[in-house]
């Protein structure tokens, strides 16, 4: 019971730290400002989600977004079709990635490390340099302002609710994750475990899709080592939203919870914490292994 | 008591089955199977009629399982053709068999331990889909459970993970026969009862039989000759990949079916050796408490001795046994053990075997500190300890390098023992290690564990299977976390031991 809390509670922690810290942040402006970033964490989070509930890992998924970014930046401004096709082919990729992944019965580290390079390559082949243009609507949509809410809290709430009734709540998202669990058992009820696969892999690339476009709306511009953080981001941020790596045990609720936690952590906590941005990111590493170890004790002690 | 109504139920040969007498639900004809070198199933003829139970018996690595895959459709054969009511099918594979109403509980646990008990019912049934889907499949599951378990305490909602491994096995046999779209015609529980305690295996025998006489039909693989004479209307006998008899259940006694498995010599050695006198036993190695317990009771065991934890499956036996493990290394109030302890797993998927490992390893193990040479491991002495506990044991493999999970599982639960006894222990745990093994194994491993007994080895048994007590000295029957009665052997029956565990006496 504390465990399922456990994401909801470091939130909580965080947020207090930060009220303590400086409250004027707890505000419509403060919060539109400091979660400014969550959204793309929050899509690449959930997308290396649905490879995780496979048993499966990808280290592509920030070179990826990255590609995306670039994709969405250039072609998807000046020539929308050509950009649609690209984004849909590279989807597309993904699921022929699953597909491999599954037939060949290759370690998913090993083929989505390698595609890692390949992204990244035809991302710098796009743009040598920073820049491009976000298209207008992307700008427009990322830039909305709803009454009382600020908008990556609403977008939060409607990704972590779309995921989780389609991941936990329909018949086919338990299929999705009983892979994960038993997948001799699912072969043995007569499912398909490469269709399984595919369905996975290919859910990552949209949403790793939808995370490199929320990304350039944001930034309005776009450079291929945009995305590079976002692999262990999307990771930790599964596993702090109380995620496992093998097994199929994962939460879409969770992995949004962890990706707004990151979010959080990552910069503002430690900007008003007054701590040096030299030091910021061995900082955030040491919030992860204190909340993460957190979730062990807690764990255990249930067990 | 499920055994007064079999009379009842169980029908008198082929006389019941008027009309359709000659009607297979499923034939198989020469059928054969090789992996490698090994040939699992070597021309085998089988069916089963309708409205029939039939048993089947033989050792692991018989080609029961085989066999059965076969029927459920995972495995195709090499030769020979399957017939399903009289038509031979082409391809037969799990979706066929499925539509055909065969269904089967396979011997390791096949559910998914990350959802729920609602949520593995519905990845049997590709029907249960669209709008309202949860609550047909928590509904479907909680009738089946109350049908077949009543009074088990398992919700629809509960993840299969959290569950007892007893539970987990009710929840596996209960969704085998929740029905949809789908006909049901034939059952195959492979183990059905091996981590059911006996009074929720009566409550699965006694619904089987329900169901055998509505006119379905059904396969019983056990290892617990009892369960299969008790409620099989025929018995198939399989050793090395043939069925080696067949008949009348009535035709066949405990020491025919033994001896037509071929484990007659072991067991008559067993007896005799049961009946020779016991030394008088050493000092004491291990004087525990149950962290329930109220009153003074207390388990002591001393060097020689083999003491028996009985009782219903999951009342606190393996809890202490994991208290008194960890009590030899970090003292423990109200533990007491004086002796280096060694731990033979009960669930040796999760809880025993190295999965990567080869067999020498996975036995090396628990004795690294006598394998070394200087910082590493010497894969001479690691290989000469693995080659004397393969000639004791009799571990069935043509190299001991070999991947432990090349060993049908019997020969693997064999290897975990001789990771225990080819330890510095002086104190054996096991905890319920038989679940599963075939009885020739059985009776090689109790010789085995009296003679180290004799040697002054000490044994802590939690068995769920009331036979296996009887090699015990000593008996202590466990209820609610507690030890409710202790018990001499030549003071064990059956009957006290459910007394006192269905009991209320504290």
């Amino acid at each position: 019971m504390l465990r399922s809390l456990l994401p909801a509670l470091s939130l909580a922690l965080v947020l207090i730290a930060i009220a303590w810290l400086n409250p004027r942040a707890i505000s419509y402006f403060g919060f539109s400002l400091m979660l400014n970033l969550a959204i793309p964490i929050a899509l690449a989070t959930i997308a290396q989600m649905f490879v995780i509930a496979g048993n499966e890992l990808d280290l592509s998924i920030g070179t990826f977004v990255g590609f995306v970014g670039c994709v969405t930046a250039t072609w998807l401004k000046d020539a929308p079709l050509l950009g649609v096709v690209i984004l849909l082919g590279s989807i597309g990729v993904y699921a022929l990635l699953g597909a491999l992944i599954h037939l060949r019965n290759l370690p998913s580290i090993v083929v989505t490390l390698g595609m890692s390079f390949v992204w990244q390559g035809l991302a710098i082949l796009i743009l040598p340099k920073p820049g491009g243009k976000a298209p207008d609507w992307l700008l427009a949509l990322m830039a909305f302002k709803p009454p009382f809410i600020p908008f990556p809290i609403i977008a939060a709430l409607l990704i972590a609710a779309v995921v989780h009734f389609g991941l936990m709540r329909t018949s086919y998202g338990v299929i999705l994750r009983g892979s994960g669990g038993n997948s001799a058992a699912l072969k043995r009820a007569g499912w398909s475990l490469l269709r399984t696969k595919i369905a996975l892999f290919a859910l990552t690339g949209l949403f790793g899709v939808l995370s490199g476009m929320a990304l350039i709306g944001i930034t309005t511009s776009a450079d291929a080592n945009i995305g590079n953080g976002y692999t262990l981001l999307s990771i930790a941020g599964v596993i702090l939203g109380g995620g496992e790596f093998v097994g199929g045990r994962v939460s879409p609720i969770g992995a949004v919870i962890g990706a707004l936690t990151l979010a959080l952590a990552a910069s503002p906590l430690l900007t008003f914490m007054h701590i040096p941005p030299d030091w910021q990111v061995a900082a955030n590493g040491a919030i992860l292994i204190i909340v993460l170890a957190a979730r062990v004790l807690i764990s255990r002690r249930e067990r | 008591m499920p055994e007064a109504s079999a009379d009842i139920i169980r029908p008198d040969g082929a006389e019941k089955h008027f009309g359709a007498v000659s009607m297979d639900i499923i034939r198989l004809d020469g059928a054969e199977k090789h992996f490698g070198a090994v040939r699992a199933l070597d021309g085998v003829d089988f069916s089963v009629r309708a409205g029939e139970c039939v048993g089947l018996v033989g050792h692991n690595g018989a080609g029961k399982s085989t066999l059965m895959h076969m029927v459920a459709g995972t495995l195709t054969p090499d030769s020979g053709q399957i017939a399903v009511r009289g038509g031979v099918e082409a391809s037969y594979s799990v979706p066929r068999a499925q539509q055909l109403g065969i269904r089967c509980v396979f011997q390791e646990l096949s559910l998914c331990p990350n959802l729920s008990v609602a949520e593995n019912t519905r990845i049997n049934h590709a029907s249960l889909n669209g709008f309202g889907w949860r609550r047909k499949a928590a509904h479907l599951i909680a009738a089946k459970l109350d049908e077949i378990f009543p009074g088990h305490s398992i919700s629809a909602s509960d993840i299969v993970g959290d569950l007892s491994i007893t539970s987990r096995q009710m929840v596996e046999v209960a969704r085998a026969f929740t029905v949809t779209q789908e006909p049901l015609e034939l059952v195959i529980l492979d183990e059905p009862t091996s981590s059911l305690d006996a009074h929720t295996a009566g409550q699965l025998l006694a619904f089987v039989r329900r169901f055998i006489a509505a006119g379905k039909s059904c396969i019983l693989i056990s290892h617990v000759l009892g369960e299969v004479l008790g409620n099989a209307d025929r018995i198939v006998v399989m050793r090395d990949g043939k069925v080696v008899a067949a008949g009348q259940a009535d035709a066949f006694d405990r020491d025919r079916l033994v001896t037509a498995m071929g484990g007659a010599e072991a067991r008559e050695k067993a007896a005799a050796e049961i009946a020779s006198g016991k030394p008088e036993p050493g000092p004491l190695r291990v004087r525990a408490r149950p962290a329930r317990q109220q009153d003074g009771n207390e388990l002591i065991a001393r060097a020689g001795e083999i003491i028996g934890l009985a009782g219903l499956a999951g009342h606190g036996q393996t809890d202490l046994l994991l208290a008194i493990f960890a009590a030899a290394s970090r003292a423990k109030t109200g533990i007491e053990v004086t002796a280096p302890v060694a731990l033979v797993a009960g669930d040796r998927q999760s809880d025993g075997i190295f999965p990567q490992w080869s067999i020498a390893e996975n036995i090396g193990i628990r004795s690294l500190a006598r394998l070394r040479n200087g910082l590493l491991i010497s894969p001479q002495r690691e290989a000469e300890l693995a080659q004397l506990w393969q000639r004791k044991i009799g571990i069935r493999t043509p190299d001991m390098n070999n991947n432990i999970f090349s060993l049908s599982g019997g020969n693997q639960q064999k290897a975990l023992f001789a990771r225990a006894l080819g330890s510095d222990a002086k104190i054996v745990l096991m905890d319920d290690p038989m679940r599963g093994v075939d009885i020739g194994t059985k009776l090689e491993v109790y010789d085995l564990v009296r003679e180290e007994a004799r040697h002054g080895r000490t044994f802590l048994w939690y068995t769920t299977e009331t036979e296996e007590l009887d090699n015990c000295d000593h008996i202590y029957v466990f209820k609610n976390g507690r030890i409710v009665a202790n018990l001499r052997r030549d003071e064990l029956t059956e009957e006290k031991i459910i007394q006192s565990s269905f009991g209320d006496a504290a």
